[in-house]
C-alpha cells in the first residue's frame, strides 16, 4: 500500500521542472541517497519531456512503494496522446521520432530498477518505473 | 528564470541556476551567441554547478551552444558538472562528446587561457 501520492499535471516545459523537483523531494523523504534522488529526478524529467513532446499533456504520479522488507518509489507517466506504434523500437537506443530525443526510454530504463510500458496507438501511453532503496 | 551572463575580458561566463526550463535553456543559447558576436568574445564558460538534473534536452542544448560558438571561432568550456549529475548522464547515455569540460570556474579559465595562447 502506498502512503503518499503526488500528482503533477504535465502540459508545458515548466511542469517538467516541477515534476522532477517533487520527485527528488519525495525520494529524499523516503530515504534515498542524494545520488539516487538525482537518478530518479533525471528519469522523471525524461518521462515528463516525452509527454510534452509526443502527447502535449498528461500526468506524472509519484508514489511510495512499500515492499515487505524494503521501500521504494513508483513513477507513473500517463497521457492520452497518439501512443507509440512500435514499442520495442522506441526502447532501442538511438531511436527517435521527434528529433534527437531518442535516448529517452532506454535511458530511463537504465536509471531505474523496474520498467513497464503500455501504449495503444490512438489511446495513449503509460510508463511505470520503480526504484528500490538499496 | 534567466541565466546571468558576465563579461570578463574576452570571456563570457554564464552561471546556471538550479531549475532551468527548456525555454530558459533556449533563451540562454540565443543570448550567449548574440553576446559572443557583440563582444567578439573568444571564450565562453558555462557554469552548471547549481544544476541538479542534466537531462537529454539540457545536454543537447549545451552541445549545440558549444558547437555554434566554435563555428564562430570561440571556445566553450562547461564547468562544475556535479558527480551525481555526471553519473546520471552516463546512465542516460549523455556524454557531451566533443565539448570541453573542467572541474570548476578556475580550471575553466585556465583551460581557455591555454587555448588562447595556442590560437595566437
Amino acid at each position: 500500500m502506498s502512503r503518499v501520492e503526488i500528482r503533477v499535471t504535465i502540459s508545458s516545459d515548466q511542469d517538467i521542472v516541477v515534476a522532477r523537483q517533487k520527485g527528488r523531494s519525495l525520494a529524499l523523504e523516503l530515504g534515498f541517497s542524494s545520488g539516487d534522488a538525482t537518478l530518479i529526478a533525471t528519469a522523471i524529467s525524461e518521462l515528463a519531456r516525452n509527454i510534452v513532446s509526443y502527447a502535449g499533456s498528461g500526468q506524472i504520479a509519484l508514489k511510495d512503494l512499500q515492499g515487505s522488507t524494503r521501500v521504494g518509489i513508483t513513477v507513473t507517466a500517463s497521457d492520452t496522446g497518439p501512443g507509440i506504434p512500435n514499442v520495442s523500437q522506441a526502447l532501442r537506443d538511438g531511436f527517435s521520432t521527434s528529433g534527437s530525443l531518442g535516448l529517452g526510454l532506454p535511458g530511463v530504463r537504465r536509471l531505474m530498477d523496474e520498467f513497464e510500458i503500455d501504449s495503444k496507438p490512438g489511446q495513449g501511453t503509460r510508463v511505470v518505473v520503480k526504484k528500490w532503496r538499496p | 528564470m534567466e541565466v546571468p551572463i558576465l563579461k570578463q575580458g574576452a570571456v563570457l561566463i554564464a552561471t546556471f541556476q538550479a531549475a532551468l526550463s527548456d525555454a530558459d535553456l533556449n533563451h540562454l543559447r540565443s543570448a550567449l551567441v548574440q553576446q559572443v558576436v557583440r563582444f567578439r568574445s573568444r571564450g565562453v564558460i558555462v557554469d552548471v554547478t547549481a544544476m541538479d538534473v542534466m537531462d537529454s534536452f539540457a545536454s543537447r542544448t549545451l552541445r549545440e551552444i558549444a558547437h555554434i560558438i566554435r563555428l564562430r571561432g570561440a571556445e566553450t568550456v562547461i564547468v562544475g558538472i556535479q558527480p551525481e549529475v555526471a553519473f546520471a548522464m552516463v546512465q542516460l547515455g549523455l556524454t557531451l562528446e566533443g565539448v570541453a569540460t573542467a572541474l570548476d570556474l578556475e580550471e575553466g579559465l585556465a583551460y581557455l587561457n591555454q587555448k588562447f595562447k595556442t590560437m595566437k
